[in-house]
């Protein structure tokens, strides 16, 4: 039982890191139906950002993590403008293609100015472990920020998506784009802060992963990018509360199967949830099926 | 049989028969003769295999319109496959290969029945996760050589397999698309829905189409592992597919002899580019973007180049090359 | 006169909305029917329904004698029953003609080993199909646009081959989907000689929707009206035009 617990907090810490990268995957295909594969890569940078900030800048995790998110919400509005709104209206495999492409040329770019090799988080918490249960589980400080940070951030990203009229724009344009033109709606600008907030929450998750496992490296977003893909196509892509419920689903479950089977099964799981998703119900948990028109 | 005769022996087809002869012995000879070094031959190689692989990826993704990402799986199904039969049975070379070829067809099918009910981004995702766990699957399984992979393979790709193959392999699937099986995976890619209503049983096809893309890319997959004589599943990762299908769009969906040009620019880049390691992909990739940018179509769009390249000739989804290739 | 087809309290609800409901058409063989209404009362529906491109929720389709529920809309077509689009579905990157040889594929005259190794019968095959689907182009007028690719035809060709590559599946029944949708009174006099001349040329039973009602008061026998999925008229023109329930569903009530 206690196992059931040590294997559940794990879970739960690896599943909002997957959440808070889903929700960029999710955002952006909800509003233009586009599977960002540069996505991963923004988190990793984020990463690298995070890393500069306090091993460079030698400041604390809070400023750390907000100049990370800055930098990369301003990342994730530069891509789309130069790399996706160019081809908004391009047969789908163009822009696949394309959304590879800068998923390579910032892994490559990052490889080749900074090397392949992983580099040390600097400690920013000294670890903690609490022991629960009478010391037979442990959750460390690290652990819970983790959770803390993404209740946050999920809270405060509810909170725009409903009560603000960005939010609104958002959901707008993500139903109907050419309505929301037509009401008024400045669509090239909304699109620019979905990828900004996008952007933000998975730079985030990449300074959270720096201190948990204390190193990043260039192609850290392509495990990562991909789970966390995985959970948002779990939840139903393009639905906000399934990415983070996939999320959590995908890492609780991965913990589970890593700690009673094995710790090599642990990559197939995503895989192995992927394909069952798309076969039996590929609009996800969440999702509607969606009939073309005839 | 006056039919065959009469259609077989046009001016047309003669002349890229003998073409065809000159470039496969002529090639294999100036080697022999030492005239064409083996870094040459290396190159030409490799432009061949990925010949078959764009070609046989552009049945797929082309002319069916199925986006599928994961074609390096059925390399190596193909690879790993022939190389098998060569190491622990002392198969043939010709029994490797069409084993190879074989059993990733079979694939194809296995995979292609459940995935192709999916449409668009979601067929992509699945056709990546499956490429990814058929690679999985081979680096657990120790038969396989697990994730060292298998060495030793006896070389016995030369010139006249790969190019003889590469040729095959473009007939097959050039009289495929243009004939009325071949307009049927057209059509699918056109408009479903119509080709359903008009009695095109886009299933069948789009299964069709997907199992003799995976087919040929066995015989890809069992070509290099017979001249590199070493596979191991990273090789077939997913930058694999990437590179397969950058040739297919960057040549033209639905444009054999743009895949066919694609292949051999590409493969020339990537070689020269060799020498400067992590650039080249940075390279590459901006190449990719820009070119998506401002030449999706690629380069040979939907059209084809035939050798009469003076007259206006049209055939299935060709047009006029000259005016708006 | 034999009934070709057949519906009986046909219907499909979409979560609650009952789309179509309780449709009890028949038509007989040669047939030029009409099916009509306001906007959205579910007519573009009723033919997906006959084409296998929806499930009905209830009822049944008969077709020559036998129940048509359940099968795949390319079997349907097999069986006879094909039909041209609302919002035009052309294979546009293909020539005219190619466009009608897939239609003529239900009908190939060899396989895909012959067309892959070029043996005689696949010559022989496509010289027999370019030929039926030629013939086809002439009589619809459009033979000069063969090697043109679809998507660059004027909007009325367009519709026009619609109709041809409809026609190149051989089918018993023929659905055409508003085919006079933008045409001018020009076009749409010829288009009316059109069908009625396919009609008899090719022992087809049609059923047409249309928007136009100078096209259905003037070719269709007989009219269907369709008010938010419920048939709430069926007669000849004569009756139809007259009718009560009918100028309400168009004109609204008081009119």
């Amino acid at each position: 039982m206690t196992e059931f617990i040590q294997q559940l907090i794990n879970g739960i810490s690896v599943g909002s890191i997957y959440a808070l990268i889903a929700l960029g995957y999710t955002m952006v295909y909800g509003i233009i139906k586009l599977i960002n594969f540069a996505h991963g890569d923004v988190y990793m940078l984020g990463a690298f950002a995070g890393l500069y900030a306090t091993a460079v800048l030698k400041m604390s995790f809070v400023p750390a993590m907000l100049v990370s998110m800055v930098a990369c919400a301003i990342l994730g509005i530069v891509i789309e403008r130069l790399a996706y709104r160019p081809l908004r209206n391009a047969p789908k495999i163009v822009i696949l293609i394309t959304a590879i492409g800068v998923s390579l040329l910032l892994e490559y770019t990052t490889m080749y100015f900074l090397g392949p090799q992983p580099r040390a988080f600097p400690e920013v918490f000294k670890q903690v472990s609490y022991p629960l249960f009478g010391g037979k589980v442990t959750v460390s400080n690290r652990e819970l920020l983790i959770i803390v940070v993404t209740v946050i951030l999920m809270v405060l990203l509810q909170y725009i998506v409903h009560n603000t009229k960005i939010g609104k724009a958002m959901r707008a344009v993500s139903y109907d784009m050419q309505a929301a033109r037509l009401m008024g709606i400045n669509v090239d600008t909304t699109i620019s802060i979905t990828f900004a907030i996008g952007s933000a929450l998975a730079a985030a998750a990449g300074v959270l992963v720096g201190i948990y496992y204390n190193k990043v490296w260039p192609l850290m977003g392509i495990m990562f990018g991909l789970k966390a893909f995985v959970s948002a196509v779990l939840g139903g892509i393009g639905i906000i509360p399934g990415a983070m419920t996939g999320g959590l689903i995908l890492g609780i479950t991965e913990s589970l199967v890593s700690g009673y089977g094995s710790s090599l099964y642990r990559d197939p799981v995503a895989f192995v949830i992927l394909i069952i998703i798309l076969l039996v119900k590929p609009s996800g948990l969440f999702g509607k099926n969606v009939r073309e028109k005839v | 049989m006056k039919w065959m005769l009469k259609n077989w022996l046009t001016k047309e087809n003669l002349t890229a028969t003998v073409l065809l002869l000159v470039l496969m012995f002529g090639v294999q000879t100036l080697y022999s003769a030492e005239l064409i070094s083996p870094f040459v031959m290396l190159n030409l190689i490799i432009i061949a295999i990925n010949i078959i692989l764009a070609v046989s990826l552009n049945l797929v993704v082309g002319f069916t319109g199925q986006f599928s990402i994961g074609h390096a799986g059925f390399m190596a199904l193909g690879a790993y496959a022939s190389a098998i039969m060569t190491l622990n049975f002392n198969a043939p070379f010709i029994v490797s290969l069409l084993v190879g070829a074989v059993v990733a067809g079979i694939g194809g099918i296995l995979i292609g029945i459940p995935t192709l009910r999916l449409k668009g981004d979601y067929l992509a995702i699945a056709t990546l996760g499956l490429a990814e766990i058929i690679r999985g699957v081979i680096t657990n399984i120790d038969y396989l050589g697990g994730a060292y992979g298998l060495m030793g393979i006896t070389q016995r790709t030369n010139w006249l397999w790969a190019f003889g193959s590469m040729v095959v392999t473009v007939i097959v699937i050039k009289n495929f698309v243009q004939s009325s099986h071949g307009r049927a995976c057209i059509s699918v890619r056109e408009n479903e829905i119509a080709a359903e209503a008009m009695g095109i049983n886009t299933t069948r096809y789009k299964v069709l189409a997907f199992t003799m893309g995976s087919f040929f890319a066995g015989i890809g997959g069992a070509l290099l592992a017979h001249y590199i004589t070493f596979i191991e599943p990273n090789a077939f990762n997913f930058l694999k597919s990437f590179d397969i299908l950058v040739m297919v769009v960057l040549g033209g969906q639905g444009s054999i002899t743009g895949s066919v040009v694609a292949a051999i620019v590409l493969t020339l880049i990537s070689t020269f580019l060799q020498s400067l390691a992590e650039l080249r992909l940075i390279i590459y990739a901006i190449i990719l973007i820009l070119v998506m940018l401002f030449r999706p179509q690629g380069l040979l769009g939907t059209h084809e180049l035939s050798f009469k390249l003076f007259q206006r000739k049209r055939g299935v989804s060709h047009g006029s090359h000259s005016a708006d290739a | 006169m034999a009934a070709i087809l057949q519906t009986h309290s046909l219907g499909i609800s979409f979560g609650g909305l009952k789309a179509v409901q309780d449709l009890n058409i028949t038509l007989n063989e040669g047939d030029l029917v009409g099916l009509i209404g306001p906007n959205g009362a579910g007519k573009t529906t009723v033919f997906n329904l006959l084409t296998g491109m929806y499930l009905p929720t209830t009822g049944d389709i008969i077709f020559k004698g036998e129940s048509i529920v359940g099968l795949k809309p390319y079997e349907i077509a097999a069986k006879g029953i094909t039909r041209t689009f609302q919002n035009i579905r052309l294979f546009g990157e293909l020539t005219v003609l190619e466009n009608v040889l897939i239609a003529r594929h239900l009908h190939v005259p060899y396989n895909m080993l012959h067309g892959i190794f070029r043996l005689g019968k696949y010559y022989q095959g496509e010289k027999e199909m370019r030929e039926e689907a030629l013939e086809l182009l002439k009589i619809m007028n459009l033979a000069h646009k063969a090697e043109e690719r679809a998507k660059n035809l004027p909007y009325g060709e367009q519709r026009r081959l619609e109709i041809a590559r409809a026609l190149a599946t051989q089918p018993a029944l023929l659905l055409l989907d508003e085919p006079a949708a933008g045409m001018n009174p020009q076009e749409t006099s010829e288009l009316m000689e059109l069908i009625g001349f396919i009609r008899d040329k090719f022992n087809l039973t049609i059923l047409l929707i249309e928007h136009d009602m100078h096209l259905v008061m003037n070719i269709c026998e007989r009219i269907y009206v369709l008010d938010y999925g419920i048939n709430i008229a069926h007669g000849t023109p004569e009756e139809i035009k007259n009718n009560p329930r009918v100028i309400e569903a168009y004109l609204g009530e008081g009119a």
